[in-house]
């Protein structure tokens, strides 16, 4: 069996960061797991989001509500396991969790939700009018959460304590690691099944050319809701990650600048790409580390990054590495 | 004559004060080839946009296989069986030639919402795909990124696209536009037994091929139908000579 160059490019790149842990923890660096544990997360909200825009063509610059929605899902299920108090829905209660199997359940319920009353909407538009409204409600989301007192508002919401995994002691951050990490090779096997799929057929077709899919009787609004709703979930996944990573959640994980750091993963990484995203998520942890180490205008230079890679490589690092995509 | 596969009645659209379409009333029996023409601008893609649904009518009915279809979305027609080829050849440009038919199997098939199994790996939508692609004479060129493709064979790929739906009924805007003198030859032998399948409604402009594959003929002019009849009725008409053949025979 022969692999081809962008398999084998995606191999490299997964099996770096796997590494990169594992050698910080040898010189003595344990900061750098936290990079790593970044560069996993990230890469898994990019993963989501990638499946809406790589595959669908839909430029979604709201994925920070779901990556906030999920982040929140986490923080105010520890707290309200810290305090014993149940969470109630008026209609029923529920108890906090501390379990992350739980969080990260009640984040994916949570982000799949939003997604589908967002993009119930959203759908009905396209180009410019979908960029736009997806913002509105992203943003909507982020006021939302500053107003809310219970829950921190503008403040944030601290976690006391990491929620725990059966079995692991997820307070050694190489073993956080190993979770998220393994949490995005779930996200990239999916991501590339669903590519790959009848499903992702559609998907990338609705992409091309929307009256083709229609005229040979199949809605392209009921596929790309979908879609928008799988990206939603994956990326309120990685935003309880996020939260549990940084013991903290804030509005900021909602704002605006959040959606457009996702989108620069992906470009950055190459749109649609099994790996893009993932690649986009280490360069630019790297760059932010690296250059936010020598100077505090380290976005200016990430700019000129970006500039670069639009204007001379349209596929990004995998697409300058690996060459077109094929779709046999 | 046998049950219309597909009947229009009464159909109008306007846009503005232009009547785009004019109680234009058409239908589509077995086995036939049905000929639409009219000089540029009478409203011939208008009506194909409606019949297939792109389009909504201000009023009147469209009927397919009996049942009465104007309320129903594009997508559903072409699950029905109604087959259509776009004027500008509109396919899924980075898909090769062989995904673009297997979007039409997997459309009939009723199973777009599977997430799992690779579909090339899946037999049951590549070889009814390879298998329109042969009949449409594209097999050598199946994965070739339809974007690559020859005007003409883009043409012949939404011919391979309807054939791969089942349709039950066939639209076709257009085929011969752009294609040479020996495509054309070859597409007109095609449709010829294309119609023993499914009925076709035919626009087209090259009279030499509407004249040896036509049944019936309409035609339209500012968006009104002035004739329909055989080939030798629609010849001799005169009012037909005067506003489009132009008596130029």
């Amino acid at each position: 069996m022969t692999i081809s160059r962008e398999t084998a490019i995606n191999l490299v790149l997964a099996l770096l960061l796997l590494a990169v842990p594992f050698i910080a923890m040898q010189l003595g660096k344990p900061f750098y797991v936290t990079l790593a544990t970044r560069m996993a997360i990230l890469g898994l909200a990019a993963i989501g989001l990638n499946i809406a825009l790589g595959l669908g063509g839909l430029v979604s610059f709201g994925h920070a509500a779901f990556f906030g929605i999920g982040g929140y899902a986490a923080g105010i299920l520890a707290s309200h396991a810290f305090s014993g108090q149940p969470l109630d829905f008026g209609l029923f209660a529920v108890p906090g969790s501390k379990l992350m199997p739980v969080i990260w359940a009640a984040a994916i319920l949570a982000g799949g939700l939003l997604a589908a009353a967002i993009g119930s909407i959203s759908l009905r538009t396209s180009g410019v009018y979908f960029i736009m409204i997806t913002l509105a409600f992203a943003q909507m989301t982020y006021y939302f959460a500053i107003s809310w007192p219970a829950y921190g508002g503008e403040d944030g919401l601290s976690i006391t304590i990491r929620s725990t995994f059966p079995g692991v002691n997820t307070l050694v951050p190489q073993n956080y690691f190993l979770i998220c990490y393994a949490l995005l090779v779930v996200g990239l096997v999916l991501f590339a099944l669903l590519r790959d799929s009848r499903f992702g057929a559609a998907l990338q077709a609705s992409r091309q050319n929307e009256v083709r899919v229609a005229s040979v009787g199949i809605a392209p609004f009921r596929i790309k809701l979908v879609a928008f709703v799988i990206s939603g979930m994956i990326t309120a996944l990685a935003g309880a990650l996020y939260a549990d990573l940084n013991r903290f959640v804030s509005p900021s994980m909602l704002s605006w600048h959040m959606s457009g750091e996702f989108i620069v993963l992906i470009i950055l990484g190459g749109v649609g790409r099994l790996c893009g995203p993932l690649a986009g998520a280490m360069l630019f942890v790297m760059f932010e580390y690296i250059l936010g180490g020598l100077t505090e205008r380290w976005q200016f230079f990430l700019g000129l990054l970006l500039l670069g890679v639009v204007l001379f490589a349209r596929g990004g690092l995998i697409g300058l590495l690996a060459g077109r995509a094929r779709h046999g | 004559m046998a049950e219309a596969v597909l009947a229009i009645r009464d159909l109008c659209k306007s846009f503005g004060a232009l009547r785009a379409t004019e109680n234009v009333s058409i239908d589509l029996v077995p086995g036939e080839i049905h000929a639409l023409i009219g000089p540029n601008g009478a409203g011939k893609s208008t009506l194909i946009h409606q019949i297939a649904g792109t389009l909504k009518p201000d009023s009147g009915e469209i009927e397919f296989l009996g049942k009465p279809v104007s309320h129903i979305g594009a997508a559903e027609r072409a699950r029905m069986g109604l087959g259509r080829s776009f004027q500008v050849s509109s396919l899924a440009p980075e898909f090769s030639a062989l995904r673009n038919v297997m979007l039409a199997v997997q459309s009939r098939q009723g199973t777009s919402f599977r997430f799992f199994k690779p579909v090339m790996r899946d037999a049951t939508l590549v070889e009814p795909a390879m298998a329109a692609l042969e009949r449409a004479g594209l097999k050598d060129r199946a994965r070739v990124a339809a974007a690559e493709l020859s005007h003409g064979e883009r043409r012949q790929l939404e011919i391979a696209i309807a054939l791969a739906l089942g349709s039950r009924a066939f639209l076709l805007d257009e085929p011969m536009a752009g294609m040479g003198p020996e495509g054309s030859k070859t597409l007109t032998g095609f449709l010829d037994g294309l119609r023993r399948e499914a009925p076709i409604l035919l626009v087209e402009h090259d009279m030499d091929a509407v004249f040896a594959l036509a049944d019936r003929i309409s035609v339209l002019v500012y968006g009104r139908v002035i004739a329909t009849g055989t080939v030798d009725e629609i010849r001799s008409d005169p009012e037909v000579r005067r506003a489009y053949l132009g008596g130029a025979e």
